[in-house]
């Protein structure tokens, strides 16, 4: 039993290790970096914190980085729920091809399309602004918001839509009225997980966004070449962009293991 | 069961609106380029398949789709059985079981270049923590700029680091859904541990493992962010994944015809994997 208890706790050790590094680097100053190695910060510093928060080019990374996050799961969840209901309800022409067709598009490699996704948003006249790289990010949330709404929609009866429906409600009162409440849990764990695939995703991102709409992932990688490896200041900017993510996990969390447990397959 | 509805397509307009618009028009540019040859200028001239002959023929494309190949299949050989193992030693319910969730759930949040970066600090080997206590404390000699086993055991961890947890959350929603009745039913048969993970718990983590596998194929064949910050391909070539290598020739080298084939072939071997994969797994359901 005591041997059992273990395999948790040393996995979440070393799942834990990397992370205090990378906090425990932020807090060092240069110097003491580069002087050697040491276990903890000898002389505490928020120097890199400070630097972070002072100068525009680098908040205001953050500040992108969520406004299109935040645009994408709005999109992603709002069009995926009449769809995930058409899914879950109705058979129609083609749904089964649909359905695998829209799962195909997780499976094209960001590298394939970053080119492509260039100059398509700017033919159209959207390169460097928030919405396209929200727009650019629905190719693979749409698909898995669909994917996991469709799931808990199946687990609600289809008798609560007739019931409501001889009762004399709209589809749309009764979707938005009944219906939505009924899978609340659903759609905060599709919220949760295109937020996090829109978060984590750099390649399209950068591909989108030269100076306006730049996220902080790439202007991380941008200081690094640039400043001469600053290791403190890039660790303190990578703590910064763990915290949207534990704050956002830390909502769902009775939740996302049933997330995909009910999709189908 | 379903009823048969055709208006069902303009609740699903929107969405095919978005993906269509997303997906088609840089597949049809993508295929474009992929038959045509360049001298720059804007001018195009047809090429027929003879990007594809060349990419199928080049040894390079074989040692990067080799290479692919291996990483993949050596983290799905130990991502999957160490997160179901990790499900099963899992407490079911109490007070630990979110604690344990959300510490698990972390490394899935993090942006693909700060894990690179991360795993960067942590493995330098004068001053990370990983690499100062290898090279100075156990006294094994390790530097992945230099050493291809090196990089190779290090980009191998980093994605056991990333993404393990993905499969053990899958496995373990798989688990909590078995009604207690059947392990008291195995009880009285007088079951073994064995028995009970071979003939209940592994017949119930099928659909989700179906899907964690599957994630982690798709994910782990067209990963790019994390090694690329991590050793850049190198030392040498020894870590250049296909991706790396895709974008190489497409942005590195601008030679849009090669890297546009390369792309549709890369893309095809994805699919063909995932549908063969994805059709084995579900056959017994349908007898």
């Amino acid at each position: 039993m005591k041997l059992r208890s273990l395999a948790p706790i040393l996995y979440i050790l070393f799942l834990m290790l990397p992370i205090y590094w990378l906090v425990s680097m932020s807090f060092k100053t240069t110097n003491e970096i580069l002087a050697g190695f040491s276990l903890f910060p000898q002389e505490f510093t928020l120097e890199n914190y400070a630097a972070i928060f002072t100068d525009p080019s680098w908040y205001w990374g953050y500040i992108n980085s969520t406004i299109y996050v935040t645009i994408n799961t709005i999109i992603s969840v709002s069009v995926a729920l009449p769809a995930a209901y058409a899914f879950s309800r109705y058979r129609f022409m083609g749904d089964k091809h649909l359905f695998f067709w829209l799962l195909t598009n997780r499976m094209a490699p960001p590298a394939v399309f970053a080119l492509p996704f260039f100059q398509l948003y700017s033919a159209v006249g959207l390169f460097d602004t928030h919405i396209a790289v929200a727009l650019a990010h629905c190719l693979f949330n749409i698909p898995l918001a669909v994917w996991i709404l469709e799931g808990f929609m199946s687990g609600v009866p289809k008798e609560l839509d007739e019931t409501a429906y001889v009762d004399g409600y709209s589809f749309r009162r009764f979707f938005f009225r009944i219906f939505m409440p009924n899978i609340k849990a659903g759609i905060g764990v599709a919220a949760f997980f295109c937020f996090m695939f829109s978060w984590v995703e750099l390649l399209l991102a950068k591909t989108l966004t030269a100076v306006d709409a730049k996220p902080i992932a790439a202007t991380m990688t941008k200081t690094a070449s640039s400043a001469g490896y600053e290791l403190g200041l890039l660790a303190a900017a990578g703590c910064l962009t763990i915290i949207p993510g534990a704050i956002v996990i830390y909502f769902v969390r009775n939740h996302i293991a049933k997330g995909f447990a009910l999709g189908r397959v | 069961m379903k009823t048969s509805n055709p208006r069902a397509w303009f609740l699903v307009l929107p969405v095919i609106l978005l993906v269509a618009f997303n997906a088609l028009i840089p597949l049809m540019t993508v295929v474009n380029y992929s038959v045509q040859e360049t001298f720059g200028d804007n001018l195009f001239f047809w090429h027929g398949i003879g990007w594809f002959q060349d990419v199928l023929g080049s040894e390079r494309f074989h040692a990067a789709l080799g290479r692919q190949f291996l990483f993949t299949g050596i983290i799905l050989a130990i991502e999957v059985p160490l997160g179901v193992a990790i499900a099963l030693s899992m407490p079911r319910s109490g007070p630990w079981v979110p604690i344990c969730l959300i510490l698990m759930a972390m490394p899935l949040l993090i942006p693909w270049n700060v894990v690179g970066a991360m795993w960067n600090i942590f493995t330098l080997p004068d001053i990370g923590l990983l690499g100062y206590t290898l090279n100075s404390i156990l006294g094994i000699e390790y530097n992945m700029t230099q050493s291809p086993l090196a990089a190779w055991i290090t980009i191998v961890a980093m994605d056991v680091w990333h993404w393990t947890s993905l499969v053990v959350l899958l496995a373990y929603a798989g688990l909590v859904s078995i009604p207690d009745a059947y392990y008291q039913a195995a009880k009285i048969d007088g079951a073994s541990k064995f028995a009970v993970f071979r003939h209940i718990q592994l017949p119930k983590m099928k659909k989700v493992l179906t899907i964690a596998i599957l994630l982690r194929f798709m994910d782990s064949f067209m990963i790019y962010t994390e090694p690329f910050v991590l050793t850049g391909g190198g030392p040498g070539n020894s870590t250049t994944l296909l991706s790396i290598d895709l974008v190489k020739v497409a942005l590195g080298q601008f030679d849009l015809g090669p890297a546009a084939a390369m792309s549709l072939i890369y893309f095809a071997i994805t699919l063909l994997v995932s549908w063969a994969f994805y059709t084995a797994m579900t056959k017994d359901d349908q007898n």
